[in-house]
């Protein structure tokens, strides 16, 4: 494994992201969501939202190293709330 | 066609997920590994943080073969779309022709990459092949390795030369899929013929299209092999497109950590790209 | 009439320019070196056997089509056995995470190989499969089984689901069924997508050049090899691509009539 170069914080924002996918998968199980259209133009489902949340997210991230000087941790906290926001209400 | 909703079939779905799972997974988390890191060698490397992606994003290198790729990409598929379908509507339908047509259009889909950059590095030399010869015999001065936009033009000719055969097979078969009643009432109504491609032909080939765009945007977004054969990036950078940028870096320079970080913004586009043709494709099927 | 007319004229125009090229390397490979950069010749005045005699006689030319052929005809099979129960389970059932697997699974064909080549060439080195062609066929499943998925898919989608339900209801196994009764039913779809696999995994160089050094080296690595102390052996290379032309036409020889039907990948 060493070949694969693993540092602390990639291991973290891998694990993050598996969490999220079996929280999402559990919690689909549980309770299957229908599709419903909020105020993205097409209509989602909850595990589309996530998706789009999490794409977007990148490219806030890299729009901050691109253009700032800001510290990334305020483009995570954006995108959180991004997240969050599209999760409830996209 | 109505599903339903069984959550075995995952079992039916596990091999195909752990075979690609296996060579997609592992090497694209090293490679997000690798964008944070500054490597020399196996056992040294720093933590940089995000500092490669600040660099990659805001170097007029890669901005530069960012926009060469996508002119390139967007003038392979204006090119190819419309003379796949023409070839498409030309082939004959039937008979021993059809077949043998069929079987020479599909050739140039079938040659190794590197041998097409090879026939075209020989082709088109000015000296000793048939086609630079004949451009200079007419007047005009032809010369890929040394003339940026003729090297440019070149590699545009050799896609147009080896994919504009996908399209045309993917239309000639839908084509071939629509019923004779449609062209008999079309006969019966004296229809003109450009009426029967608007109407009766192009609504039914929407669907091979999207097929065919979305393969052709895909895989002449990441060309690499043809034009390394061909003018090997040259001459200065006109022919680098990204997955040459790419790999001169990785491989050449083994500046890995930059690599990995502009392959991994190059994939973020690609995704965004792709997940929207995907969207538009499903809203078709929805609304058939 | 006129119209026919024009159509013919028409695609003798396209295949011309299709043709002439490959026209050029045939000419190429019975032509000597001097020849070829000498002047330019439409064929060739000293013909000559020798390129092809030199591929045919040293094992390190022509094991590397053995090679190719071998890992290509793996992947083939690898390919549709793991994709044709996949291709059935997205058409015909709703699962959790089904659109999202679907569309993962289409990304791997758009991963820019290039930077990939490294920890390519360190996972396989790490489980041992460095230099065996199943590495290679293993590497280029990654872009040929999305694709097979997306092509059977369109094309079970195509049987209506009577017959399955028709088929259980007779007492027919799952198995049985799938392999007696379905598998025949979409052959011209198998046709396609084994088409597409051998088109892909036979065209590609980059992974397949990396995985490999000697053992199960491919023809078209092995081609770079001509560039040697005096150039390029542009004859040799002529002869050497005429040669990987060949099974290409095989393969769509064989597959022509499904042509017609399956290219349009089941969606029409």
């Amino acid at each position: 494994m060493s070949w694969m170069a693993w540092t602390g914080l990639t291991t973290t924002f891998f694990s993050v992201i598996a969490v999220i996918l079996v929280c999402m998968t559990v919690y689909e199980i549980k309770v299957p969501c229908t599709e419903r259209k909020g105020f993205l133009p097409i209509s989602t489902t909850r595990g589309d939202r996530l998706f789009i949340g999490l794409l977007s997210s990148a490219y806030i991230h890299l729009a901050f190293l691109a253009v700032t000087e800001f510290s990334l941790m305020i483009a995570l906290a954006l995108s959180v709330i991004w997240l969050a926001i599209l999760l409830r209400w996209g | 066609m109505k599903k339903i909703t069984n959550n075995k079939a995952w079992f039916l779905v596990l091999p195909v997920f752990l075979l690609v799972a296996f060579s997609a997974i592992i090497p694209i988390m090293t490679v997000v590994n690798y964008s944070v890191q500054d490597i020399f060698d196996q056992n040294t490397s720093y933590f940089v943080g995000a500092e490669w992606y600040r660099e990659m994003l805001r170097s007029p290198r890669l901005l530069d073969s960012l926009l060469r790729q996508f002119s390139y990409s967007f003038s392979v598929l204006l090119i190819e779309v419309p003379l796949g379908i023409a070839v498409a509507l030309m082939m004959p339908a039937k008979g021993r022709m059809a077949s043998v047509s069929l079987i020479l259009v599909a050739i140039p889909l079938l040659i190794p990459w590197n041998v097409v950059g090879t026939i075209w590095q020989t082709f088109s030399r000015a000296d000793i092949g048939l086609f630079g010869w004949a451009v200079n015999a007419i007047g005009i001065d032809y010369n890929y390795s040394s003339n940026a936009s003729d090297a440019w033009f070149t590699v545009l000719l050799m896609d147009v030369w080896h994919w504009t055969s996908l399209i045309a097979l993917l239309c000639y078969s839908g084509l071939r899929a629509i019923p004779e009643a449609f062209y008999q009432a079309a006969r019966i109504d004296r229809a003109s013929s450009w009426a029967i491609f608007r109407y009766i032909q192009l609504p039914r080939l929407k669907s091979v299209l999207v097929i065919g765009v979305l393969l052709r945007f895909m895989d002449s977004f990441m060309i690499y092999t043809e034009p390394f054969v061909l003018t090997g990036g040259g001459p200065g950078n006109s022919t680098t497109f990204l997955s040459q940028a790419l790999t001169k870096m990785a491989i050449g320079q083994f500046d890995l950590g930059p690599a990995a970080a502009f392959s991994l913004i190059y994939y973020l586009i690609v995704l965004l790209v792709c997940y929207l043709f995907f969207t538009v494709i499903n809203l078709q099927d929805k609304a058939k | 009439m006129q119209i026919n007319k024009r159509k013919t004229l028409g695609m003798t125009a396209y295949l011309l320019f299709l043709l002439v090229p490959i026209y050029w390397l045939l000419n190429m490979s019975f032509k000597k070196n001097d020849e070829i950069l000498g002047t330019l010749t439409l064929w060739p005045n000293n013909f000559t056997f020798d390129n092809y005699i030199t591929i045919f006689s040293d094992p390190s030319w022509y094991m590397g089509y053995v090679n190719s052929m071998i890992y290509v005809s793996m992947n083939m099979v690898i390919t549709l056995i793991v994709a044709l129960p996949a291709a059935y389970a997205f058409s015909r059932y709703k699962f959790v995470g089904d659109k999202h697997l679907f569309f993962w699974l289409l990304t791997n064909r758009m991963a820019p190989p290039a930077v990939f080549l490294l920890p390519f060439f360190q996972l396989y080195s790490s489980v041992g499969l460095f230099d065996t062609h199943i590495a290679v066929a293993l590497a280029h499943c990654l872009f040929t089984v999305p694709l097979a998925v997306w092509i059977l898919e369109g094309f079970i989608s195509g049987v209506p689901r009577e017959v399955d339900e028709t088929a259980f209801i007779d007492g027919y196994s799952f198995q049985r069924f799938f392999i007696r009764i379905f598998l025949p039913m979409i052959s011209s779809g198998i046709g396609v997508t084994a088409f597409f696999c051998f088109m892909f995994s036979w065209v590609e160089l980059l992974l397949a050049k990396t995985l490999t050094s000697v053992e199960a080296k491919p023809i078209a690595a092995i081609m770079t090899r001509t560039v040697g102390a005096a150039g390029i052996d542009w004859g040799l290379l002529a002869a050497a691509g005429i040669l990987t032309i060949i099974p290409g036409i095989l393969v769509i020889y064989f597959v022509r009539n499904h042509v017609a039907k399956g290219f349009a990948l089941g969606r029409v």
